[in-house]
């Protein structure tokens, strides 16, 4: 025991200072020859990026701001040897961008629409918001309803506004908030139809799917405006911003009901198990056990296919809805405004707002998938 | 017995859509009053909205004319954008009342598709060149490299038309028109080849646009026009009247600024018939006597229209060319109104 005692002398009753790490190991410096120049083909590979990326910044920040034009009565000064944006066109144009030909003295109402729709999907986004369940009655119900009679009008001494006059933002957000709110639901159903033990439902889902799965959404939305009047009796019309609606949210819903497909599968056998154990009935298990996991399992497909619709709703262009892209290139063919930078102008506006609406979905997403890794994480 | 009730649905379904379709366009658009008018989805000089998201151009305002014709009011038309591959549905649907979509006035598509009321606009394939090369006229091409786009008739036309004159000719061909001005506009080609009534708008997009000149042979023939359907006279007569009440008075020399005093003042007998006060031409065809006049009144003569849209006081600065009337050389003519 003294032993002991006596052999614990020279141990350190306290602990060293740490001593700092080498001066080479820490900082930017260290970061960057660890990560940018660890080797030589390393370097030549920092130095063609950043090369690469400058170039780029260059060549956009030169075209969209040093070279720009800012004030035009108009096109004629962008007509002019070397100039780059034409932004007075933006300027004339960007209500129609925005709006389409949505009758000037009637603007407010979509702006209105935006607000009501910013003002309740923003507290839904937000986790910590209160009050979800009247806020999901208020997005789901409420906006769907407010929207539809300020948009279309005729009641409420509105004046009517024919969906031929909706477009730009305006129409690209409408396609796509309503495919992502109708398809959702509708690709969950699909796919449990196609996992059911009832063969007519299983096999009704299978021939859903794989039909619209079949078809490119080109030939759906041609169908539907052009081909689908031909066979109705004269006089009997449905208005053809809806008909491609309906057709992009089922279009949209067969490829989610594959998604949310895999997300069950993924889920262990003692999961629906234990559901029955304790007495669920089908829809209490698929509601309260399954699917919030399977959904989650899946977050990443879903939020693809949204981010691939919001990108497609360009496709109505063909059947002339003017979504935000069609009032771009509609806008491109007048006179007035004709130069050789109006093109790559408009195309500049076109890019960064879609960018910025799928580079949103696609953050979010992330954001809510950290959220939610609850025993998932690796 | 299911088949005989789905025929017997089928047959008055099919006997609902007949006595619909015999009421006649000009009564059912007088019914719903307005004219739905069938329009590009944006094209320079033709049909296009402003920044003001007023549909302008020349097929845009055939559209006006006519309902000037009908209801004495321009303002009584809805337009409604449609892709080349959906117009001639639209048409036979009945979604729109008349096509005015700078459409070519083909064989096929005035016996199969609809039928032309008339030329608004005689156009052509043609040939952009520098000015610095000295070139008047385009025999003297040979070896000239051309660019155009692949995969249309205009590449096709051109063949024929170099074939037949004998000359050697290189093509560089491209995907979308706005390559092809690109290419021409960094000099990878010598002569730029489109629709003549195209090449004036593709002409700003240039860097200088004042350096080129369009030639002036034109090598195909594209009369554009107003279509409307097939099996309906009524209609037919008045958009086709339309059109020649524009030229007729050019012809005459009534002006929108000049129509009501001509109306008060004239003597001339043709000038009579025309505006209404002899004769009962308009009742005649399911309108009013004044029909032309209104037309006048409110949207001018054809000639203005030309020079309003596309002619020399527009960004395009067409010249009339072949599109004047036949006292002026060109080929614009309406049979009299009498």
């Amino acid at each position: 025991m003294s032993d002991v005692t006596a052999s614990a002398a020279f141990v350190r009753p306290t602990l060293a200072e740490p001593r700092d790490p080498p001066k080479s190991f820490v900082g930017p410096f260290a970061w960057a020859r660890a990560h940018l120049f660890g080797s030589i083909f390393d370097a030549l590979l920092t130095a063609f990026g950043l090369f690469l990326l400058g170039w780029i910044a260059w060549t956009v920040l030169d075209f969209a701001l040093f070279r720009a034009v800012w004030s035009a009565k108009d096109g004629e000064t962008c007509r002019a040897e070397g100039v780059g944006a034409c932004w007075p066109y933006v300027e004339a144009y960007w209500k129609q961008f925005v709006y389409g030909r949505y009758p000037a003295e009637e603007r407010w109402r979509p702006t209105l629409v935006f607000a009501i729709f910013a003002a309740t999907l923003i507290p839904l986004a937000m986790p910590k918001v209160p009050y979800k369940r009247a806020n999901v009655i208020a997005f789901l119900v409420g906006m769907p309803i407010a929207s539809y009679f300020l948009l279309t009008g005729g009641v409420f001494g509105l004046e009517p506004v024919e969906t031929t006059l909706w477009g730009g933002l305006l129409v690209t957000l409408i396609v796509s908030v309503v495919g992502i709110v109708c398809s959702l639901p509708l690709g969950i159903l699909l796919a449990l139809g196609r996992r059911s033990k009832l063969p007519i439902i299983k096999m009704l889902c299978i021939v859903t799917i794989e039909f619209w799965r079949g078809v490119p959404l080109i030939t759906v939305l041609f169908m539907a405006s052009n081909m689908l009047p031909l066979f109705m009796p004269e006089g009997m019309e449905v208005d053809k911003l809806l008909r491609a609606l309906i057709g992009v949210a089922i279009f949209t819903s067969a490829y989610l009901a594959e998604t949310i497909r895999g997300g069950l599968q993924a889920i262990p056998k003692g999961q629906y198990e234990g559901a029955m154990a304790l007495g669920l009935g089908y829809w209490q298990m698929m509601g309260l056990i399954v699917m919030p996991q399977a959904l989650k399992l899946v977050i990443p497909g879903i939020v693809n296919s949204f981010i691939s619709l919001f990108k497609d709703t360009t496709l109505v262009l063909i059947v002339s809805i003017f979504d935000l892209l069609g009032m771009i290139q509609a806008s491109l063919a007048d006179p007035v405004w004709i130069s050789p930078v109006t093109g790559k102008t408009g195309y500049l506006v076109a890019a960064v707002t879609f960018w910025v609406f799928c580079f949103g979905m696609s953050r979010y997403s992330q954001w809510m998938e950290r959220r939610l890794a609850t025993g998932h994480k690796r | 017995m299911k088949t005989r009730i789905l025929a017997a649905t089928f047959g008055v379904l099919m006997g609902t859509t007949a006595t619909v379709a015999l009421a006649g366009t000009l009564d059912d658009v007088k019914n719903k009053g307005f004219v739905q008018c069938g329009v590009s989805q944006g094209l320079a000089g033709f049909s296009q909205p402003d920044s003001a998201g007023n549909w302008t151009g020349l097929d845009v305002d055939f559209c006006r004319s006519l309902a000037s014709a009908i209801f004495n009011d321009p303002t009584k038309v809805k337009f409604t954008p449609l892709s080349a591959k959906e117009r001639f549905t639209a048409l036979q649907s009945g979604e729109i009342d008349v096509l005015s979509r700078n459409t070519t006035w083909t064989m096929s598509r005035d016996t199969k598709q609809g039928k032309f009321a008339g030329v608004m606009y005689y156009d052509g394939q043609g040939f952009m060149i520098r000015k610095s090369l000295g070139i008047t006229s385009a025999k003297q091409l040979g070896g000239a490299s051309v660019c155009t786009n692949t995969g249309t008739t205009t590449e096709l036309n051109l063949a024929d038309w170099f074939r037949t004159q004998k000359l050697d000719y290189k093509v560089v061909s491209f995907e979308k028109s706005e390559e092809v001005v690109k290419a021409y506009d960094a000099g990878r080609c010598d002569v730029l080849t489109t629709d003549a009534s195209g090449l004036y708008a593709e002409r700003l997009k240039l860097t200088k646009p004042d350096e080129h000149i369009v030639l002036p042979e034109i090598i195909s023939k594209e009369p554009l026009g107003p279509m409307v359907r097939q099996g309906d006279d009524a209609w037919f007569n008045v958009v086709k009247w339309t059109y020649y009440a524009l030229l007729t008075a050019e012809e005459l020399g009534i002006t929108k600024a000049n129509a009501d005093d001509t109306l008060a003042k004239t003597e001339n007998p043709d000038v009579k018939r025309f505006l209404g006060k002899d004769g009962s031409f308009g009742a005649d065809i399911g309108l009013t006597n004044a029909w032309a006049f209104q037309i006048v009144k409110n949207m001018g003569n054809y000639g203005e229209l030309f020079e309003k849209n596309v002619g020399e006081t527009s960004p395009l600065k067409i010249s009339r060319g072949i599109n004047a009337l036949w006292t002026k050389g060109g080929l614009q003519y309406a049979p009299p109104v009498r």
